[in-house]
């Protein structure tokens, strides 16, 4: 084990330079308790420190020192101090990297600056909530399907600070199960899960005591190699997230084969070490959630919703054993009215800045907000400094692109899952740009499609081909009208068939004799009316295919009216006669049977010229 | 359609009637786009069942192929495609991929893409393959009227529209997500066909043209331009010797086939075929023929002289067929004109395959087809098919004799294999067309004769006889069988349109990557391993890995698992795919040496013995020894057999029971209990337990196997080091 002896070196340098600059003792720590929680792959150490004054200075900076080793995987500190003996309402203090003179260069220092300088004889409480990533190495880092994952945690068991600690003591919460080893010293004691390391009195400052502790946490570490968050926002009243995550499990190596036999039987003794999903607490009013990756949907997930959180568990489409990895992408919709709000004439995003997934390490955050196409004067205000820049995006009907805001941070844990906000200007007119464009579109489409009907396309005007097909146009338009004088012939036909009922019911044959006379009339005028369009169709060379069959039509029809009104002639002048009906029957019985031949030829010519 | 409109105007009042005549025509015109357009719709959305069932996914084996090409041709553009060299496929050797490959499909979908996204539409090119097919199959419908129209009239185009938006033949190789060439190829067909008997019809240079330009869509698109090749030639000869030769037929097939034959040249997997291939030389011959036809005819015109041209004709044919005999021999000979091909011969012959070719009898759609297949695929359209070619006859044109022999041929091929009722589907639907319209024409004028005559005398008697003229004497009860029939055909046209859509909602519409059965509470359950196992192989396996399967699965792992595979479903290279199967077939130290050879990390075998899964790799083993024994005779298809039976039991074989493929698919099998009452090991798909329980690798090692086992994966342990 190459690392214990390093941090023994390490140790030995911190001790050589503790001596060198032992002046800065103003403060005294008067009690250091730590607790360090190892029960998932992120690393959360709380340092409660009870900070006294012991110089004469009124101190407006504590010092918090970390070794670099340590300081590498920080990804996050805060700090919260609170003056007095009444542990009452805690304040965040600003915390600042420092490089103070004359310190060692293995050593990492914060400063934490107090809202006002500590006076002397006064005692500040100070928490430090650390949390660190990559902290834990599987050792050995290679395992079986069927061993449980071992982890190394290294630290001290002395507080490293530069101040003297009075009392110290460090408790370290193991996630339970099998505890390998771990470095005893006095006042040592392992219960349960729970390893107790002090208390250690009077320490000087700078001491640094090392600990191993080896032990199984077969808890899922998931890391996100890269995760890269979408956030559009459509004031049509949803804001879209789209999550694509790159998950490895980060722990020991599988090594050997895997078999779906043994994970099959025995899934809590063979394959303790992977895990088979994830678990996503998505915002409440969260809809259209789906699952998917490169190569399609996945269809193992679970959804619970109630009115606090939409919960989703997610299964890859493998467990993931150590050092496998996938890549999928969550998706879902958010109302708009839960997110987004307007202050001071200007539009704001508030959203969390990480992801849903819970205890899940992302090793490249990329957070990109999409906002609509015409927005302007975007700002954004993150609790956390991270890399900024903007892109263009392309969606459906866009022109000049949608303004994306990119956020960019490295090592992201649960504690950054803060709310972020994007502030930009954005016109609700511009809502109706698309709208319009499309309604032009198809208008401009419908336009074009009705100028082309309209106009004449062909290239030479004077072909014969061409010159056909306009007297053809002709002949069909008038061989309409035809048709509809035709039509009225018939109409008055049906007159004529009306008044002779008339005539068998009422027996006024007057009136009867009135309606033939103008019936007769009407058919001449018809007759005139057709003339002309009858020469012109007979003029047209077009007409050859149809000019028998319109012969023929209006020969039918002369004879149908001749027919016609000699039987009305008949009827009424029997009826004047007083024949009886019978009579008048017999009399009629062959006219009819012609007339309704005639009518069903000319009725069945005028359907064969409406098919031309 | 006509007919329908006027009888619904009949039963309008009279004055309205009046004012409604006027306007027939448009009338018409208007139910008639109307109901194309309602075709059109249906023709896309019943294809749309398999989006709504699974997702909006890419089938089957071949269109992950053409997925993947298409996504290179968008990523890459044209000039890249073209040169395109893959080393993924058919390690060591490669796959030159722009020069073996149809590439209609993949550009048409690049450039339906391109257009959407200049409308700025912003949609992913998985959902424009997915979607091609049915777009296509739209577009046919309107085609098919087209030519239902040119062939007959449009009421039969109409019905043909109709048939053939819901036809289960077509349907199954076109529902969304089915990416394949014969989506757009049977589009490309269609219209090529349409477009010729139009050219002929008219014989406009214009026509021919477009025919030509059909035909070069469609050599770009499918392989299956030979029969269009064949056909159209076949079609002049029956023509020319039924005496229907005219100046029309001569422009069209000249037009279509010089630069149809031009412009398949510049598809360069297609190549100089057109000139060097015995599959395209009765085109060829029969253009010859046509010119000489020509020719004899002028002569016959200027010679005006029966006997001398009698002679004349003697000397010209002799000399014709010899030198073209002799230009052929010489071809042939000398290997400049290449002979058919064992792909063309099995179409002619159906059993040609089964004893020359393994690795096409391999395939299950490449199979003759059961007559239940063709009732499932074409329903009543195997009834109405029969009715439609007498129609036919009784009213022979130059286009209703194109279009018998369009079905008689496809119904002949399409009985050899079962793929090819694909291309009879068309052909069949539009001669059924015509037996539907022209019967349900006919059944109206009847009744609406009827129906008519009393309206206007007021009496029955003596209407009938000038309803048809006196020569039609009507039968007692006409007017009643008429409605009867009427409502029969509709009933069978009813029944047709839920078959079909039945049909394409159970059958055709699983994209068979994902599969699904029915679970025991009757709820769905979703088995989705292969992608389960792609999708590891790309995740978790060094990026140059290249894993050996049956070639079946090729096509995926490469553009699902973006990895190298050593041989896939484009089986050019029959020796490469005998090596696969003899690796597959031999003892493991044997096995190993093959795969060291090759530089195989990674087996994927498909095993369906722990849920039924019945087109399992065990299921295909004798395949892989019959290819494998074909270039190998080391392997021996009796030495797995007993007695001539395939078992996979205690009776089976001992080089079966050792060989790999059994020892993958089995391994670690026997101590599974797969079915309760059942002893371990026992294979559901076989219903049998197996006969080696006790299976030890020593070369490789499980490196994956899926949540149903369906795929197993088993990583090639590298050479012991020497000692």
């Amino acid at each position: 084990m190459a690392t214990p002896l390093r941090l023994a070196a390490l140790l030995l340098l911190v001790l050589v330079a503790a001596f060198a600059s032992a002046a800065r003792a103003d403060l005294v720590i008067s009690r250091a308790d730590r607790k360090v929680d190892l029960t998932s792959h992120i690393v959360r150490v709380l340092t409660s420190l009870k900070v006294e004054n012991a110089g004469s200075e009124p101190v407006s900076k504590v010092l918090l020192a970390f070794p670099n080793i340590q300081a590498k995987n920080l990804a996050a500190i805060r700090a919260f101090g609170t003056e007095g003996k009444v542990k009452g309402l805690s304040s965040i203090l600003p915390i600042e990297v420092v490089e103070p003179s004359g310190v060692p260069p293995e050593l990492t220092f914060f400063s934490a600056s107090l809202h006002k300088p500590l006076t002397k004889g006064k005692i500040l409480h100070l928490d430090v909530l650390t949390v660190f990533t990559h902290f834990l190495q599987p050792f050995p880092e290679e395992i079986t399907q069927a061993d449980s994952q071992l982890v190394v945690f290294q630290d001290s068991s002395h507080y490293l600070s530069p101040y003297p600690v009075k009392v110290q003591t460090l408790s370290i919460r193991l996630p339970g199960g099998r505890v390998e080893s771990y470095t005893k010293y006095g006042n040592t004691k392992l219960v349960d899960s729970e390893l107790k390391y002090g208390p250690y009195e009077d320490v000087p400052p700078f001491s640094y005591n090392p600990i191993i502790v080896h032990f199984e946490n077969n808890n899922p570490f998931a890391v996100a190699k890269e995760l890269i968050r979408e956030v559009e926002i459509s004031h049509w009243g949803n804001v879209q997230i789209t999550e694509h995550y790159n998950i490895v499990h980060g722990g020991a190596r599988l090594k050997g084969e895997f078999s779906r036999l043994d994970y099959q039987s025995r899934p809590y003794a063979r394959g303790v070490s992977s895990f088979r999903h994830l678990i996503a607490r998505l915002p409440a009013r969260a809809h259209s959630i789906y699952y998917r990756d490169e190569i399609g949907n996945i269809s193992t997930s679970h959804l619970w919703s109630d009115s606090k959180k939409t919960q989703l568990e997610i299964e890859p489409r493998f467990p993931l054993f150590g050092g496998w990895q996938t890549t999928f992408t969550i998706g879902y919709g958010l109302p708009l009215q839960d997110f987004v709000f307007s202050a001071d004439g200007k539009r704001f995003l508030n959203i969390t800045f990480g992801s849903p997934m819970e205890e899940i390490l992302i090793e490249k955050l990329i957070v990109k907000v999409v906002l609509p196409e015409g927005s302007k004067d975007i700002d954004v205000s993150a609790p956390f400094p991270t890399n900024q820049w903007q892109e263009v995006k392309y969606s459906h009907l866009d022109i000049a692109g949608r303004p994306v805001l990119v956020l960019e941070k490295p090592d992201v844990i649960p504690e950054h899952n803060l709310h972020f906000q994007v502030y930009y200007k954005f016109n609700n007119i511009s809502l109706l740009i698309e709208p319009m464009m499309l309604i032009t579109g198809f208008f401009l489409l419908f336009v074009a499609c009705i100028a082309y009907m309209h106009t004449d396309m062909s290239i030479s005007k004077n072909s014969p081909s061409y010159l056909a097909k306009l007297q053809w146009d002709e002949v069909q338009a008038t061989v309409q009208q035809i048709q509809g004088i035709f039509g009225q012939c018939l109409a008055v036909h049906d007159k004529l068939e009306t008044s002779l009922h008339d005539l068998s019911r009422t027996g006024d044959a007057k009136s009867c004799k009135a309606a033939r006379k103008a019936a007769d009339a009407q058919l001449k005028e018809l007759a005139k009316e057709l003339k002309p369009l009858w020469l012109s169709v007979q003029s047209s060379p077009q007409s050859y295919q149809i000019w028998p069959k319109l012969e023929d039509l209006v020969a039918k029809e002369k004879e149908l009216q001749e027919k016609l009104m000699a039987r009305h002639a008949t009827v009424v002048d029997s009826v004047e006669k007083k024949q009886r009906g019978q009579d008048i029957e017999n009399r009629i019985a062959s006219q009819q049977q012609k007339i309704a031949a005639l009518r069903q030829e000319v009725e069945s010519l005028l359907e064969y010229l409406s098919e031309i | 359609m006509a007919a329908a409109a006027s009888t619904m105007l009949d039963s309008l009042p009279a004055p309205l009637l009046r004012a409604l005549r006027l306007k027939t025509k448009q009338q018409e015109l208007l139910l008639r786009v109307s109901a194309l357009a309602l075709i059109y719709v249906l023709a896309f959305a019943v294809r749309l069942f398999s989006v709504l069932r699974y997702e909006s996914m890419i089938h089957e084996f071949d269109p992950y192929f053409n997925y993947r090409t298409t996504l290179y041709l968008t990523e890459h553009g044209y000039s890249e495609f073209w040169n395109w060299f893959d080393h993924e496929s058919w390690y060591p050797l490669g796959r030159v991929v722009g020069g073996t490959l149809f590439p209609g499909l993949m550009v048409t979908a690049a450039l339906l893409h391109r257009l959407l996204r200049a409308l700025s539409l912003a949609v992913h090119i998985r959902e424009v393959c997915v979607l091609t097919a049915p777009f296509f199959a739209a577009n046919t419908t309107l085609v098919a009227y087209a030519f239902g129209r040119e062939i007959w009239d449009s009421g039969a185009g109409l019905v043909a529209a109709a048939l053939i938006a819901v036809c289960p033949g077509y349907i199954s190789r076109s529902v969304a997500g089915s990416y394949d060439n014969e989506g757009v190829a049977i589009f490309a067909l269609l219209l090529t066909f349409y477009l010729f008997v139009r050219a002929v019809n008219t014989g406009s240079l214009a026509w021919s043209l477009a025919a030509a330009f059909g035909y070069f869509y469609m050599v770009s698109a499918w392989g299956g331009y030979v029969f269009i090749i064949n056909l159209l030639p076949l079609y002049v000869l029956v023509l020319l010797v039924t005496g229907r030769y005219s100046q029309r037929l001569y422009v069209a097939y000249n037009c279509t086939y010089v630069l149809g034959m031009l412009l398949g040249m510049q598809i360069r997997f297609v190549g100089f075929q057109h000139v060097q291939s015995g599959e395209h030389m009765a085109a060829m011959g029969v253009f010859f023929l046509l010119q000489v036809f020509f020719f004899l005819d002028w002569v016959k015109y200027m010679l005006n002289d029966v006997k001398l041209f009698k002679s004349f004709l003697r000397i010209t044919l002799t000399c014709v067929i010899s030198v073209g005999t002799l230009a052929l021999g010489i071809g042939t000979a000398s290997g400049y004109i290449s002979p058919w091909t064992g792909r063309f011969y099995s179409l002619l012959d159906p059993t040609y395959a089964k004893d020359h070719i393994p690795i096409i009898a391999s395939v299950s759609e490449h199979q003759p087809t059961a007559w239940s297949s063709f009732m499932f695929d074409f329903h009543i359209l195997l009834f109405l098919f029969p009715a439609g070619l007498y129609f036919c006859f009784k009213r022979l044109s130059d286009a209703t004799i194109f279009i018998v022999m369009y079905g008689l041929t496809s119904m002949y091929f399409a009985g050899v294999m079962v793929r090819l009722i694909l291309v009879a589907a068309p052909a069949v639907c539009l001669i059924s067309a015509i037996a539907v319209s022209a019967t349900i024409k006919n059944l109206t004028t009847l009744i609406r004769s009827k129906s008519k005559s009393p309206q206007t005398t007021g009496k029955t008697t003596g209407s009938k006889a000038a309803a048809k003229g006196a020569v039609d004497q009507p039968l007692p009860f006409q007017h009643n069988v008429a409605v009867a029939l009427l409502l029969g055909a509709f009933y069978l046209l009813s029944r047709y349109a839920i078959h079909c859509t039945w049909v394409t909602s159970e059958a055709y519409s699983s994209p068979s990557i994902v599969l699904s059965a029915r679970g025991h509470n009757g709820g769905r359950v979703i088995f989705d391993d292969y992608r389960e196992a792609y999708y590891w192989l790309r995740q978790n396996t060094p990026t140059d890995a290249k894993i050996m399967s049956w070639w079946d699965y090729g096509y995926q792992i490469t553009a699902m698992g973006n990895r190298t595979v050593i041989v896939d479903n484009n089986t050019w290279n029959n020796t490469h795919i005998a090596t696969v199967g003899r690796a597959m077939s031999s003892y493991e130290d044997e096995a190993y040496e093959i795969m060291q050879s090759l530089d195989v990390n990674y087996v994927l075998v498909v095993f369906g013995g722990v849920t039924g899964y019945s087109s399992d790799d065990i299921n295909k083993f004798l395949w892989m020894v019959r290819i494998g024994g074909g270039v190998f005779p080391v392997i021996k298809e009796p030495d797995y057999l007993v007695n001539g039976e395939y078992r996979v039991d205690k009776g089976a074989s001992p080089k079966m029971l050792n060989c790999l493929m059994y020892k993958l698919c089995y391994y670690r099998f026997g101590e599974l209990t797969t079915e309760y009452g059942k002893p371990p090991g026992y294979d559901r798909v076989r219903g049998v337990e197996i006969g080696n329980k006790d299976i030890k690798l020593e070369y490789l090692e499980e490196a994956f196997t899926t949540s149903n086992w369906i795929v197993r994966i088993y990583k090639v342990k590298p050479p012991k080091n020497r000692s």
